[in-house]
């Protein structure tokens, strides 16, 4: 019999060290989506396309095109990463590897493979919104100290697609429904958040639908702080948007989990 | 020719050889999955340092009760007692003090042989250096000794399995489950897992393992039960159950197009029992029975001699073999 003379480490932690662990040894794979992909939209449309809106229209939003595009990719890049660490993985920990199995075999419980999930996913959404950050400043696209307080929206934008992402992921048995979810809602969502243009640009019935989304809210809400701009009223409900998404999300995942690994 | 009968539903294997407070009691111990019933109504005991078996074909309820034990599956009825607590509020606690080599691979592929043993480790929050001396005794002992830096998928199926049951030892567990642990491993690999399991109980480990081979069974376990349709049917040591449910011989009888000439056949042996592809003859001497089946001047196609096994036992409980 062994009693553990080790850390006290609590058991959500461990499952936490067990995903840096992972990561430590496979992170070059994972930098082309969080982070090379953003930085390159970021020159190419802030820079390439921005430079001929700058000549031809003027400002966007009264900002020039690149600083009125990179909080927008901001928020965006915090969509991506969750949903890409909420879908696969999940999946994968459950169906093929089988991760999940191996940690509830020891002392760890579901609702700690639960939390260490989404702690990591928090941490995996700082790392990328510090560096995301360091890269719009190196562009000349912040404005106003309020930026810094960008990373922990950019966290709960993240969150509130990774409760709904990682419960709906518990529940499938392919690979079909992410195919699905990517081309007809994170596509849709990335191109139409006010990610690259105003809302204004949309015919008039689609902003409410915009406005029942997620993105758009952490989009508004990261340009605020970007720009030093923030209406007080907006950004409130914004908050209050993620943040009950991100709760309703996590409570989701909490159930589904447990109907489908404890069984 | 005898009929068997598989409402024979023999007594409860509740006989704990030491006397001392058995590591693993279950009573009445009942799974349900909506509508099926995968363990129904069962009893048994595992003492200490014993190896256990629960002997049966696939859909017996073999995994479920495993899983059950294991602390991963909540029962539906009856009492379990694992190391002494209740599996239903003491999950963490009795997972922390046994180790579980699953019927599925759960090892981390894309990591190697070393990080795997790390991480499992790590869950039960030992000191990385304790999981790094234990690893490398327990590499040695599963034979991977200089695969260490190895990445896990490329390794052979018993290289995967025997790293899983290094893995599970890592916490230095009270009791080792192992659920189907050669199925889908070629003749040798086989062989040398049960060559491992073999030394484990040697230490004193309680070994409790699932298996559909009765050969299996045969060589690892000092007492077990057999199961069909989540009921147990019989119980106790391979040799009991083979001097109990079968005779010591048993002449296999093969004929031309299948057809066996089984009126012709009877009153040879104590049992017969015939099946697609042959009749089996269950007698204390299977030479004389074919002396006698030759000398009524029956002709079949092929004939053998062999000792009874839990195959046999098997098939005088339920009427069907363990594999399909």
């Amino acid at each position: 019999m062994d009693t553990a003379h080790g850390t006290r480490l609590p058991p959500t932690l461990r499952v936490l060290r067990y995903h840096f662990y992972t990561y430590m040894r496979t992170w070059r794979s994972s930098l082309t989506t969080s982070f090379l992909a953003p930085v390159l939209y970021l020159a190419a449309m802030g820079v390439g396309l921005g430079s001929l809106i700058n000549k031809h229209v003027g400002t966007v939003d009264h900002v020039r095109y690149l600083s009125f595009v990179a909080p927008g990719l901001l928020a965006a890049s915090a969509m991506q990463v969750a949903a890409s660490d909420s879908m696969y993985p999940v999946m994968a920990a459950i169906k093929w590897i089988r991760t999940y199995y191996a940690m509830l075999a020891t002392p760890l419980r579901v609702l700690d493979v639960l939390l260490g999930h989404f702690a990591w996913v928090t941490v995996r959404l700082v790392l990328t919104a510090v560096a995301y950050l360091g890269v719009m400043a190196a562009f000349g696209t912040v404005h106003s100290p309020l930026a810094l307080l960008a990373v922990p929206v950019a966290v709960l934008t993240g969150l509130a697609f990774s409760g709904v992402i990682s419960a709906f992921a518990a529940t499938q048995e392919n690979d079909q429904g992410f195919a699905t979810m990517s081309r007809m809602g994170l596509i849709p969502l990335f191109l139409l958040s006010a990610t690259f243009f105003p809302l204004t640009q949309l015919p008039g019935w689609m902003h409410p639908v915009a406005y029942a989304t997620p993105l758009y809210h952490g989009v508004d809400l990261c340009r605020m702080l970007v720009l030093g701009r923030v209406d007080r009223i907006s950004a409130m409900w914004d908050v209050m948007y993620l943040a009950g998404l991100s709760a309703f999300g996590l409570l989701l995942a909490r159930r589904l989990f447990a109907k489908r690994l404890v069984v | 020719m005898q009929s068997h009968s598989p409402s024979s539903l023999a007594a409860p294997a509740h006989e704990s050889p030491t006397g001392e407070e058995p590591v693993v009691s279950a009573r009445g111990l009942a799974k349900r999955f909506d509508d099926l019933v995968a363990v129904d109504s069962v009893d048994f005991d595992i003492a200490r340092g014993e190896s256990f078996g629960f002997l049966g074909p696939n859909g017996a309820g073999k995994t479920s009760t495993m899983r059950m034990i294991a602390c991963m599956s909540p029962k539906s009825a009856g009492t379990l007692r694992v190391l002494g607590m209740d599996p239903d509020t003491d999950g963490p606690a009795i997972r922390g003090r046994i180790g579980l080599v699953p019927q599925e691979d759960t090892l981390d592929l894309q990591l190697t042989v070393l990080d795997n043993l790390m991480i499992y480790g790590r869950y039960f929050d030992l000191p990385k250096k304790v999981i790094r001396e234990r690893a490398q005794r327990l590499l040695e002992f599963a034979e991977l000794g200089d695969r260490a830096a190895d990445t896990v998928e490329p390794l052979s199926g018993g290289m995967k399995r025997r790293l899983t049951i290094a893995r599970a030892l890592i916490s230095e567990p009270d009791l080792l489950i192992l659920d189907e642990p050669t199925t889908g491993l070629d003749p040798q690999a086989r062989h040398l897992l049960w060559d491992r399991l073999y030394r484990l109980k040697s230490q004193g480990v309680t070994l409790v393992i699932t298996t559909h081979y009765m050969d299996e069974a045969e060589q690892l376990c000092d007492r077990l039960v057999v199961m069909d349709k989540g009921r147990i049917a019989a119980s106790g040591s391979p040799a009991d159950l083979i001097e109990h449910y079968a005779t010591r011989e048993v002449l296999e009888l093969r004929f031309h197009g299948g057809e066996a000439p089984v009126e012709r056949l009877q009153g040879i042996a104590d049992r017969a029992e015939v099946l697609p592809d042959r009749v089996l003859l269950y007698s204390s001497d299977g030479d004389r029975a074919l002396e006698e089946v030759r000398a009524r001047g029956i002709d079949p196609l092929n004939s053998l001699v062999r000792r009874s096994t839990l195959e046999d036992v098997f098939l005088s409980l339920t009427g069907r073999t363990l594999v399909d």
